[in-house]
């Protein structure tokens, strides 16, 4: 396309909007989205601001309700074997996508073997790794995408065979990597499907224009199967990094929701916008981690002196400003199949004073003092919140006689030196991907051997103990869920018993929503699909 | 003057090419790589991606093959937006970009020279003293705040003009972005338009001119501008480049679909795609403009001759 097509055509459907919007007094929904999707293919994005506008126009054998919980999608129904390894869908009637081409079971199998080819390079393949064979064709042992245990029966029937009982996997589902891909499209133009001549949906909106660094613009798509329900006609899913800006756009009534905000703001919206800034837990762990590799952090009484003078009340209330709660354990209040409350160390009750002197006595006993003060380098990558509490944390191990270099860098920066292991203590955070303790204990496994390497992956403190790898994988077979709860809450008391790492607040979601929109309801995967929402009259 | 003029463009290509190899190293001496986010790939997932963009050649192979591409117009894929060429994010938002800069700067010339000729002829009355608190608040308030405030202001409180993001064809979307660029450039303008315009009226020309009974506009218009005007001329090249380049913060603030933040966001994303890209873009836009100046020298001041 030539610049001035290019400008034509981005203008004729400027113009086609605006006529939209006024003329037929459609309802429009403009929703703040933060960063620019850097792909629109389900199985290549990572990012939220992209689930956003992917969740919208592809639809899964399972989609989520307007509490994020899973309920039937394109799947009208499903059988699950005695056993718990095999999964029968039956899709719904007359699904199709935009094009007219009905919705098949090919679909689905197609882009769960698309997903799992390693030339796809898929960054989330792995959360599909239930599935029979899936990590075996992902990491390339196994070369024939046709042994995937994902098969049509016929066009309306899919059987999805998994490796082990997994008590998640319809949760898993919802996810976008388990969202179909039109076949026919992608035989065709293979990654160039989702350009704009050629993209098509299944779910309740459908894209028609995308222009990168402004926004995302999707229409409702008259052809799914709910759309007698779907009150939003179209929706603008905007870019915008800049929160402030992102706020002042909100107040001068340009979007509706916002998808993030200025913790420092979040006082005087309580004061100035009463009701319209949704605050509320979600899925999440910020931490740091302690290179466990090396001395000083080697020592668990070193771990546990850092971790027990942390006082945590005071950073979400106080520091961040949003109320974070603090976090003593490692999996999220509020997580599926789990136990309830299920870690709360003894020492989290004590009174802060006698946290202090225990942890002074403990780093006298490890050999630390005012003749040989311990020295540490704390890492974050460049961020104002980071560096808040860094600097709050660093001042708290004050009185250990802990000496801290503050040390920060941008992001691909960061990650790279906690990868190498080339840090002492590193700020991190981890958002489930789905709701299940099992995601977040993950991060404490003990690296596995990959062609001589041993590969940590996103556990980077080096953290390894053979009795909780031994109960994780207990876990994963382990068929009745509330036994299942206890194995992992076990697991989770050893690492943390061990100080395997150092929790510091759990995340909240933090959306802004005004008033005359219906149908948005907190939920801890801050997942809220367009359909659920209702904008009434102003 | 041709000749010189096409030397000039000769001369482009080894200093694009020596550009593009110091870029193309330096930006791999940056630690970190495009595939680096908060989250571990799967090693099998990563080395399937650094095979895909050629990253797991060794660093002189990945170079040659980049020049090669190059010497074909093709500046290679973007990392990190899936699906867009680097010269598809560049034909989508430089157009915008342009226009955006274009504006700020047709607008922000005017006003600096008009402005500083007045202060000039004023020189220590009120005029000049309002116009050099304008100035000082141009150059010393950092866009990201002047967006901000302007935001506020004929936004949210007075409601006046959209506070962001784009409608195309739409004028009004485009007054606060171009006015948050344009003031600190009209403010440099005017400071130098001052300048030389006070140092023109105090030459012996000019008194010769008053002297013969000239009158003071025709002094001002036949006598004083042209001269006064060298400094400020050889400022608009760099001047507008920095329009082009300094969107960063208006596009981000304002949501609009411009190049100017690829051009940063790339660089800390590890791009290396569009890093290279903006970057060769935007050194053969600033060679071009240099070669302009150098021309415009020419017509403006009749003691510069090019051989």
């Amino acid at each position: 396309m030539k610049i001035t097509t290019a400008l034509k055509a981005v203008s004729t459907a400027g113009a086609l909007a605006l006529m939209m919007s006024t003329a037929a007094s459609a309802v429009t929904l403009q929703l703040h989205n933060g960063g620019d999707p850097g792909s629109l293919d389900p199985a290549k994005v990572s990012g939220d601001w992209e689930n956003r506008v992917v969740g919208d126009y592809i639809e899964g054998l399972v989609t989520d309700d307007a509490n994020a919980k899973p309920i039937p999608g394109q799947a009208e129904s499903w059988d699950i074997s005695d056993d718990g390894l095999v999964y029968t869908f039956h899709l719904r009637d007359g699904i199709k996508w935009t094009d007219g081409e009905p919705v098949t079971a090919d679909d689905f199998v197609f882009a769960m073997q698309r997903l799992m080819d390693p030339k796809t390079a898929s960054e989330y393949a792995y959360l599909q790794y239930p599935i029979k064979n899936a990590q075996a064709i992902n990491s390339g042992e196994m070369t024939d995408l046709n042994e995937l245990g994902v098969k049509a029966i016929d066009d309306k029937t899919l059987e999805i065979t998994l490796e082990a009982p997994t008590p998640f996997f319809i949760e898993a589902l919802t996810h976008y990597t388990a969202f179909p891909v039109p076949k026919h499209l992608v035989e065709e133009f293979g990654d160039d499907w989702t350009k704009m001549d050629h993209i098509v949906a299944n779910g309740p909106y459908k894209i028609v224009e995308w222009l990168p660094g402004s926004y995302v613009h999707s229409v409702k798509n008259e052809d799914y199967y709910d759309a007698a329900n779907v009150q939003i006609d179209e929706v603008y899913y905007n870019v915008l990094e800049d929160q402030a800006a992102a706020l002042n756009r909100y107040r001068a009534g340009e979007f509706d929701i916002l998808t993030d905000f200025p913790s420092d703001q979040y006082q005087w919206m309580q004061d100035n916008l009463p009701g319209e800034a949704h605050v509320a837990p979600f899925l999440g762990v910020y931490y740091y981690v302690m290179n466990q590799e090396k001395p000083p952090l080697d020592d668990v009484r070193v771990r546990e002196a850092l971790s027990i003078s942390v006082l945590r009340d005071v950073i979400g209330p106080d520091i961040l400003g949003t109320g974070e709660l603090p976090a003593y354990g490692w999996v999220p209040p509020g997580t599926g199949n789990y136990v309830e409350n299920a870690y709360m160390p003894e020492w989290a009750q004590m009174p802060y004073e006698e946290r202090v002197a225990k942890a002074q006595e403990l780093l006298k006993e490890a050999g630390y003092g005012p003749d040989n003060p311990l020295t540490l380098q704390l890492r974050y990558n460049t961020n104002d919140n980071h560096q808040r509490i860094a600097v709050a944390i660093a001042a708290m191990w004050e009185p250990l006689g802990v000496k801290v270099e503050l040390f920060n860098s941008e992001v691909a920066v960061h990650y790279d030196a906690l990868r190498a292991g080339d840090f002492q203590v590193g700020r991190a955070g981890w958002l489930l991907d789905y709701n299940d303790p099992s995601n977040t204990l993950d991060l404490l496994k003990t690296g596995t051997m990959q062609d001589g390497t041993m590969n940590w992956g996103n556990n980077y403190g080096r953290y390894s103990n053979e009795e909780f790898d031994t109960l994780l994988d207990q876990a994963s077979t382990e068929q009745d869920l509330a036994k299942r709860g206890e194995v992992l809450a076990q697991a989770e008391k050893i690492a943390m018993d061990e100080f395997a790492a150092l929790p510091i607040y759990w995340y909240v979601s933090k959306n802004v929503v005004k008033p005359y929109i219906e149908g948005f309801e907190d939920n801890a995967k801050d997942i809220h699909r367009t359909r659920w929402l209702t904008k009434n009259e102003q | 003057m041709i000749s010189y003029a096409l030397r000039r463009v000769l001369s482009a290509i080894p200093i694009a090419l020596i550009a593009v190899t110091v870029c193309f190293f330096i930006l791999r001496l940056a630690p970190g790589g495009p595939f680096d986010g908060e989250r571990a790939l799967p090693p099998n997932v990563m080395a399937n991606l650094r095979a895909y963009y050629n990253l797991d050649q060794s660093l002189p192979m990945q170079y040659l093959i980049y020049v090669w591409r190059l010497l074909h117009g093709d500046l290679g894929p973007s990392m990190v937006i899936d699906g867009f060429r680097v010269s598809d994010l560049i034909r989508i938002g430089f157009p915008f970009t342009l226009t955006m800069a274009m504006s700020a700067f047709v607008v922000a010339t005017a006003i600096g020279i008009v402005a500083g000729m007045i202060a000039a002829v004023n020189q220590n009355k009120w005029p000049d003293y309002v116009l050099v608190l304008v100035v000082m608040i141009g150059v010393v308030v950092p866009n990201f705040l002047s967006a901000a405030l302007l935001q506020l202001v004929f936004g949210v409180y007075l409601k006046w003009l959209p506070a962001g993001g784009w409608v195309n064809g739409s004028l009004t979307h485009l007054v606060l972005p171009v006015t948050v660029l344009a003031w600190p450039h009209a403010a440099r303008i005017s400071r130098l338009m001052r300048g030389s315009m006070i140092e023109v009226l105090g030459t012996n020309y000019v008194r010769t001119a008053r002297s013969k009974g000239l009158g003071e506009r025709l002094v001002l218009a036949r006598h004083a501008i042209k001269p006064a005007l060298i400094p400020v001329v050889s400022y608009l090249g760099p001047g507008l480049s920095y329009l082009l380049t300094g969107s960063l913060v208006v596009e981000q603030v304002f949501g609009l679909p411009g190049i100017g933040k690829y051009f940063i966001t790339a660089a800390l994303n590890r791009d290396y795609g569009i890093v290279l890209g903006t970057t060769i873009l935007y050194m053969f836009i600033i060679l071009a403009l240099n070669l302009l100046v150098d021309m415009l020298y020419a017509w403006l001041d009749p003691k510069v001759r090019y051989r």
